[in-house]
């Protein structure tokens, strides 16, 4: 079916990467005037939110509460240091209020809130994401609009029974103007996701979701499945994303508890150097 | 004789949620559907849903009407919420109903953070409140305005009857944020009079007495209220009713000054003794260094079992010869 959406039919991967990279780049610089934060989570969504901000959502930084908007949900509130690194890059922020991030009094903080400019829902109750952006994706279909709903949730979100709950109601109400991104990272807060949650994408796909799975760290495979994900045939479309958490940055990779990381003063420049040699 | 006024095709709610003492009162069915349904004709913005309890909820007449605007996701008290508060989002007002057990024990993280933390516009009416039939724990919310008096910028209200609900229904629109409503539903009577106005967050005295003795009370208990001030009016005792619609925001100037008009109280709740009206009450006077003797009409706390509303209602005190007693002998 044609498409009367924005993003243009070929992404420009290059440069996607590059945003990308600039993503990586702002929170690494967030990290050490806090000196900890899950910093592993964001920089493995990085290429997710660059692909969105940069191709694929329709949305307009200068009005951020316009409502032809496509929207984009934030489930996993702790990711907030990659949602202000792509809020700064796009314009919904000053970069120079992101080393506020996680301060006293700061509009940046730990957790995301609706009340930061470009932040949809409040994150960080984990599990209550996708039932938003079912609800969401309803109201825009009743209203007539074109507008998309993109929701990303992670896997260890998958351990709430309200994640799958929302699954059966974005597929009962056929909201193909949804797209759930799932980050699965295999990180929760005690380690490694423990719960049987796999298989994810056949799982969904049972559940009656248009589904794709991907490396999520593949800016091409990204864009593609994205493009993929405009179809409007009434299936609510889901891409499960296969993250490496702290990619980009091999020590990061490398630590076994990689869910809260503490950068100390003596590591930042080892780890930004990591980053440029990894671009 | 009962008279009933409501669309015929809704007499389903039959059997478990009705209110008991309806026999030699007028009633309306389901006003809470009906009035519905006629304010969604006039906002398009104002969309339904329901987590399988349309039926018992009085939601269908909006459903019948306006089927393009209703949602029933099934047995998912926390995605019903989540739903609707996406909904809101997006900028419609979003009505969704299901038991009060249900919404307040299960979802009440998804009230307090989906809805009430970005004041979405989601009004929760939600069945059964309170000790409101014989099914057990299970099904009797009996801490549901105390749990809910605890989330930050919800508001509560608990209707008297049929008129009150009506307006509450249409109320609720205007409201900013989230509201939680003990709905009434079935064959709900008519205890206030024709030209009673709901005014959201301000109590409403409904009866005079001579100084001696006034009740305050909320929900359907006030209907209870008003029967036994007119008892012990037989009795010679004449009191005073102060009606307590919106539980949150509370109204402590008016309980005030009702209060400091009278030499005792009763307090007179389908709730909890502790956490719900009375405690509201005795907070406001307290701090304001106004003491009055005072009967807390209300739910010991525990786990109720099954039985008919009668038998549970006497033997847990929340029955009329109950609030009668407190009335006229101050126990």
């Amino acid at each position: 079916m044609p498409t009367t959406l924005s993003p243009p039919a070929t992404a420009d991967v290059a440069a996607l990467r590059d945003h990308a990279h600039e993503l990586r780049r702002l929170m690494m610089t967030m990290t050490r005037g806090k000196g900890e934060g899950y910093i592993a989570q964001g920089l493995g969504i990085a290429d997710c939110l660059a692909a969105l901000y940069f191709h694929e959502l329709r949305h307009d930084p200068a009005n951020p509460d316009d409502p032809d908007r496509d929207r984009f949900l934030l489930s996993t509130g702790h990711y907030s240091i990659a949602m202000y690194a792509v809020l700064a890059a796009a314009g919904y922020l000053e970069e120079d209020e992101l080393p506020t991030y996680g301060l006293n009094g700061s509009r940046l903080p730990m957790s995301t809130f609706d009340v930061t400019p470009g932040i949809e829902i409040v994150g960080g109750s984990l599990g209550q994401g996708l039932g938003q952006a079912v609800g969401m994706a309803l109201g825009l279909r009743i209203d007539g609009s074109d507008a998309r709903v993109f929701c990303e949730f992670s896997d260890g979100e998958l351990d709430e029974g309200s994640t799958w709950e929302a699954l059966m109601g974005g597929a009962t109400f056929g909201v193909d103007n949804l797209v759930a991104l799932v980050d699965c990272n295999g990180i929760q807060a005690d380690g490694p996701v423990t719960v049987a949650i796999e298989p994810v994408a056949e799982k969904l796909t049972a559940f009656g979701w248009d589904t794709r799975e991907v490396d999520g760290n593949d800016m091409q495979a990204l864009t593609d499945a994205l493009a993929a994900s405009r179809e409007r045939d009434g299936r609510p479309k889901a891409i499960v994303l296969r993250t490496t958490p702290g990619h980009g940055i091999p020590s990061i990779v490398a630590r076994p508890r990689a869910h809260f990381v503490r950068v100390g003063d003596d590591e930042w420049a080892g780890f930004m150097d990591e980053l440029e040699e990894n671009r | 004789m009962s008279t009933t006024t409501g669309p015929e095709v809704f007499g389903q709610t039959r059997g478990m949620g009705e209110l008991i003492d309806v026999a030699d009162k007028e009633t309306v069915l389901a006003p809470f559907g009906t009035e519905l349904a006629a304010l969604g004709r006039e906002r398009p913005e104002i969309v339904a849903l329901t987590a399988d309890m349309g039926r018992y909820s009085d939601i269908l007449p909006f459903r019948d009407e306006h089927p393009d605007r209703f949602f029933n996701v099934g047995m998912a008290e926390q995605n019903l919420v989540a739903t609707a508060a996406g909904l809101a989002k997006v900028g419609k007002i979003a009505y969704c109903t299901t038991y009060s057990v249900f919404v307040t024990r299960r979802a009440y993280d998804f009230v307090a953070i989906a809805c009430a933390h970005s004041m979405a516009n989601v009004k929760i009416f939600a069945g059964m409140p309170g000790l409101m039939n014989g099914y057990g724990a299970t099904h009797q919310a009996t801490e549901d305005l105390n749990m809910m008096r605890g989330i930050a910028d919800l508001t509560i209200i608990d209707p008297c009857d049929a008129v009150e609900l009506r307006q509450v229904t249409r109320a609720v629109a205007d409201i900013p944020g989230t509201v939680y409503v003990r709905l009434l539903r079935g064959k709900v009577p008519v205890e206030l009079p024709d030209d009673y106005e709901f005014i959201p967050g301000v109590a409403a005295p409904l009866r005079s007495g001579d100084g001696s003795v006034g009740i305050v009370s909320t929900g359907y208990m006030t209907g209870r209220a008003l029967d036994a001030a007119r008892a012990a009016s037989e009795q010679g005792i004449e009191a005073s009713v102060l009606h307590v619609p919106t539980i949150k925001p509370f109204d402590t100037a008016g309980v005030l000054e009702f209060a400091g008009r009278h030499d005792r109280l009763v307090v007179a709740e389908n709730h909890k003794r502790t956490g719900g009206l009375a405690t509201l009450v005795t907070e406001a006077m307290f701090d304001a260094g106004l003491l009055r003797p005072m009967v807390r009409v209300g739910l010991d706390d525990g786990f109720f079992e099954c039985g008919s509303q009668e038998y549970l209602e006497a033997t847990y005190g929340v029955d009329l010869p109950r609030i009668v007693r407190a009335v006229v002998d101050g126990v």
